[in-house]
């Protein structure tokens, strides 16, 4: 398949990730069996299921966090060797956390700067003294972040330590951070959990325009299943580990397995 | 009764009679000073006179090619940043007429106005805006083209109707060799007469009504406005009140052309304080609710600080409250207590000024409602010039304000140059002046109403000039001013404001047209009783309960009774003391109809809908029952029952003819 415009007129282009037969296992406990599916440029791509489908683990392994038992993972059209997980964020991939990962002591602007040290080619001695070279660097992903702060209209909060904010700016902070990486790709873990519903519709707003504005491809894990069929261009539906549904939002929603994993249907 | 003003009025404007001859006149005069100050990215950019006229002429160039010709309609909607002001002077380069809109308007709204106005082009700010303006589209008519200045979220939006505010600077600035000479045309023609802009009331009742304002309304205003104040170029404000309403026209537009000072616009409305403290503006305007809630938002800081800072606070504050506004009024005041002053300003009013970005402020006002005199006198007394001024959209702002040293909680100053004042046997204010606008756009049934063939306009205000200061005092709406069956003066709002003034109490309906004496129901604040009762170990489970509570009557009876001496010392509105009140039990709500959306009290159906609590208070009972019908969030109904108990308060006797002696 080539690229295609969307409806709203976003461009979605070729395979971009793609897992291949990925199986983890911990110990005796098989957390992902042979999964594969795909993710292509610049789209929004929805992971769904139950508690304990092994979504969390999924994202997991696609940013190198866990190595998986067997399968593969192509980025850019390249099989992935193991790598580290600072590794792989330098190749394009950001992702935020299910509980929120923040330096709870440090302020807003401070929070989002780490994350640009991804990028940022001076030695810590450099940076300690502050001189030259670190310091235009400094000035330049100051900038990026301060746009940054505009996209996601957390002005307000710039100096506010981050353990002080309610959980929902959290949240958006963590956004900031992840693409103060300038991602190829992002990994959101439940971007709007606990939050009410005007938070959530104004995080809905963000990813959208985030992808649509940086051309940014999602990866998401979302429980409400209103925000995933409204904003995803194709959902995987895990259950128990097992792949059990894959497709646009509708092909998903008519789906009996799917329906039934919701519902849930007793297993033997 | 008329009244003219104590400071001559300007009289002789040479040529600067419209907004673009005052452009260039900056330009010339002013043209390496900064004009334009916004915060974004963290950082203050800063546009000097003579770039924000390269700017408008681009735009204005801009405009001209999409077709806009003189007289058409350009709307502008957004919060208050540099583009939109320019946006707003571009449409005035090239004679059309410039319509800012409230940028919280609802769609609906919005389609009325921009229907009604026949907007040829809406600046908008972001994709919010643009939105509304989209779903609104098919049903006005006139609507051509639609330019966005924050193009986010808006790639999707192509077509012949959007472009963006950049891609406009760059179509004017490609025409601008055609468009010079047309421009300067129009600029050179432009005078007093031209209109300068309209602006849509909110509209309390019925639909918004456009109040057209030529350029003398604009620019004769404002230049008296500022000679009354000493207003010059090294002024610096922060523009952050709605673009569309007439005060931030007049301030930020009017007054900043006519003085050439700067414009500072906040980063965001929640960035406001910190980007308020960062500029330090010397001249400001904030409605009596923003002073209210710095003020608590200090009191609260300094419950939470430590033991000496918060005795160091509450001691020279006492001073401050002594002699604060005799020093600022320059009244004769004791060396020693200067000294205590100027150690206080040292230690703690410097400081809490600069925290609030108050310490620059050489002018600051305040206008729109009643300001509790606790609240005013403390500003007053941190030596912060906090002045009054009473206005309206048709007079371009000013019809009175206070001058420096004769400032008052109760009145609304002298009238302001230009202006003439009279106030009718009804007791209503009229005011005539060259700030008095030419009429309401396709409304001429309305602009007959409120204005007369002399140029006398109805401000729909009662209110009396007083004899011993000569200040204009204000007491409310003219239609609900009524006499009590004694003949005496009957004003409720103005006794409700004193009653609100009280932290405990959220809101109060004084009952007494046609009657005997005067009664009212009091609303208790949940939120600062609850905290009192918290502290005082008082139990209650519900609303009902606490507003029942007998140490809660007692509060609210002391409160009443200090209202009423205070109104026994007033001449013409003793008659309005309270004699009974009570606590209702539920609280006031726009959802059962009882408040407007504005949370304005709506009498006649407080009235209807309580009648048999008013009937108690005149019948003499001790109690009543009553069963009131409520409407919850998701809109059902239900019913709550109380008993509530009823007062007798204590009021005193005054000479005034009309005032009964004390009754309880």
């Amino acid at each position: 398949m080539s690229s295609y415009v969307t409806p709203d007129g976003r461009t979605i282009g070729d395979v971009l990730l793609e897992v291949k037969n990925i199986t983890l296992r911990f110990g005796g406990v098989e957390a992902i069996k042979d999964i594969s599916f795909d993710v292509r440029e610049g789209e929004i791509r929805a992971i769904i299921g139950p508690n304990g489908a092994g979504k969390s683990s999924m994202l997991n392994v696609i940013n190198g966090f866990y190595h998986p038992q067997e399968g593969e993972i192509w980025f850019h059209g390249k099989k992935r060797r193991a790598m580290k997980p600072s590794q792989i964020a330098r190749q394009g991939i950001a992702r935020t956390f299910q509980n929120i990962a923040l330096f709870k002591g440090m302020n807003t602007l401070d929070n989002i700067m780490t994350g640009c040290f991804t990028h940022m080619h001076t030695s810590l001695i450099e940076q300690a003294i502050w001189w030259g070279r670190a310091e235009r660097e400094e000035y330049r992903y100051r900038e990026k972040v301060e746009h940054i702060i505009d996209f996601l209209e957390i002005q307000a909060i710039r100096k506010t330590p981050v353990g002080a904010l309610p959980y929902g700016l959290q949240k958006r902070v963590e956004l900031a951070r992840a693409l103060a990486a300038e991602p190829k790709l992002l990994l959101l873990d439940e971007p709007m959990a606990g939050m009410n519903v005007e938070e959530k519709e104004d995080m809905c707003r963000f990813v959208l325009d985030v992808n649509a504005e940086f051309g940014t491809t999602i990866v998401l894990i979302e429980h409400d299943m209103g925000v995933v069929m409204d904003i995803s261009d194709r959902v995987v539906v895990l259950d128990y580990g097992r792949k059990i549904g894959d497709g646009v939002p509708d092909e998903v929603r008519s789906n009996q397995e799917v329906i039934d994993a919701y519902l849930g249907v007793p297993h033997d | 009764m008329t009244a003219t003003s104590p400071v001559q009025a300007v009289t002789d404007f040479g040529d600067l009679v419209s907004l673009p001859k005052l452009l260039a006149r900056n330009v010339r005069s002013y043209g390496n000073k900064i004009a334009y100050r916004e915060k974004e990215y963290g950082i203050w950019q800063e546009w000097t006179w003579a770039q924000a006229a390269k700017v408008i002429e681009e735009l204005a160039s801009g405009l001209m090619a999409l077709g806009v010709q003189p007289g058409d309609h350009v709307a502008v909607v957004g919060r208050n940043r540099p583009a939109l002001y320019w946006s707003l002077l571009a449409a005035g380069h090239i004679g059309a007429i410039p319509v800012p809109l409230y940028q919280d308007a609802v769609a609906e709204e919005m389609e009325y106005v921009l229907e009604h106005c026949g907007a040829k082009v809406v600046i908008a700010e972001d994709q919010e805006q643009v939105d509304k303006v989209v779903e609104v589209s098919e049903r006005i008519h006139h609507l051509e083209s639609v330019v966005y200045y924050d193009p986010r979220g808006l790639r999707g939006y192509d077509g012949e109707r959007f472009l963006s505010f950049d891609e406009l600077r760059r179509r004017g600035r490609g025409a601008l060799a055609d468009n010079t000479p047309k421009m300067q045309t129009i600029v050179d023609q432009s005078n007093f007469d031209d209109v300068c802009v309209m602006l849509y009331t909110s509209g309390t009742t019925g639909k918004p009504k456009g109040v057209v304002l030529s350029n003398r309304n604009i620019i004769t205003t404002s230049a008296n406005s500022a000679i009354f104040d000493h207003l010059t170029h090294k002024e610096s404000t922060l523009a952050y009140l709605p673009m569309a309403w007439v005060g931030d026209f007049i301030f930020s537009v009017g007054q900043a052309m006519w003085c050439g000072f700067e414009i500072n616009c906040p980063e965001s409305a929640a960035t406001m304080q910190t980007d308020m403290r960062e500029i330090g503006p010397s001249y400001f305007f904030a409605p009596p609710r923003f002073f209210e809630t710095l003020l608590t938002s200090v009191m609260i800081r300094m419950e939470d600080a430590g033991r000496l800072k918060r005795g160091m606070f509450h001691a020279f504050m006492k001073h401050a409250r002594k002699v604060g506004p005799a020093l600022l009024d320059g009244k004769p005041v004791s060396g020693w207590n200067r000294f205590v002053y100027k150690l206080g300003d040292i230690l703690v009013y410097g400081p809490l000024k600069d925290a609030l970005g108050l310490s620059r402020v050489r002018v600051g006002y305040t206008a729109g409602e009643a300001i509790g005199p606790e609240i005013f006198a403390f500003y007053r007394s941190l030596g912060i010039n906090l002045k009054q001024l009473y206005g309206q959209t048709e007079a371009s702002v000013f019809i009175t304000q206070q001058p420096d040293g004769e400032v008052s909680d109760e009145t609304v100053g002298v009238v302001s140059p230009g202006v003439e004042l009279k106030i009718d046997e009804r007791g209503e204010v009229f005011y005539r002046s060259p700030g008095a606008f030419e009429e309401y756009y396709k409304n001429a049934d309305s602009t007959r109403d409120t204005k007369d063939p002399e140029g006398w306009v109805a401000t729909g205000d009662a209110g009396f000039i007083d004899e011993k200061t000569g200040h204009l005092r204000i007491l409310d709406r003219a239609k609900d001013v009524g006499k009590l069956s004694n003949g005496a003066l009957f004003a409720p709002k103005y006794v409700e404001n004193k009653l609100k003034f009280y932290p405990n109490i959220l809101e109060a309906v004084v009952i007494g047209a046609e009657r005997d004496m005067c009664t009212v129901m009091i609303n208790i604040d949940l939120y600062a009783l609850g905290n009192w009762a918290e502290r005082n170990n008082i139990a209650y489970a519900s609303y009902q309960e606490l507003a029942g509570h007998e140490r809660v009557y007692a509060m609210i009876k002391k409160h009443v009774e200090e209202v009423n001496e205070s109104l026994a010392g007033d001449d013409m509105l003793s008659g309005c003391q309270i004699h009974r009140f009570l606590v209702l039990h539920k609280e006031l709500d726009a959802d059962d109809g009882e408040l407007t959306r504005t949370r304005k009290v709506r009498r006649r159906v407080i009235e209807e809908k309580f009648h048999d609590l008013v009937t108690a208070l005149y019948d003499g009972s001790k109690q009543v029952s009553t069963e009131t019908e409520v409407t919850y969030e998701d809109g059902r109904k239900g019913s709550i029952k109380a008993t509530l108990k009823i007062e007798d308060t204590k009021t005193l006797a005054t000479q005034s003819a009309g005032a009964k002696g004390a009754a309880a």
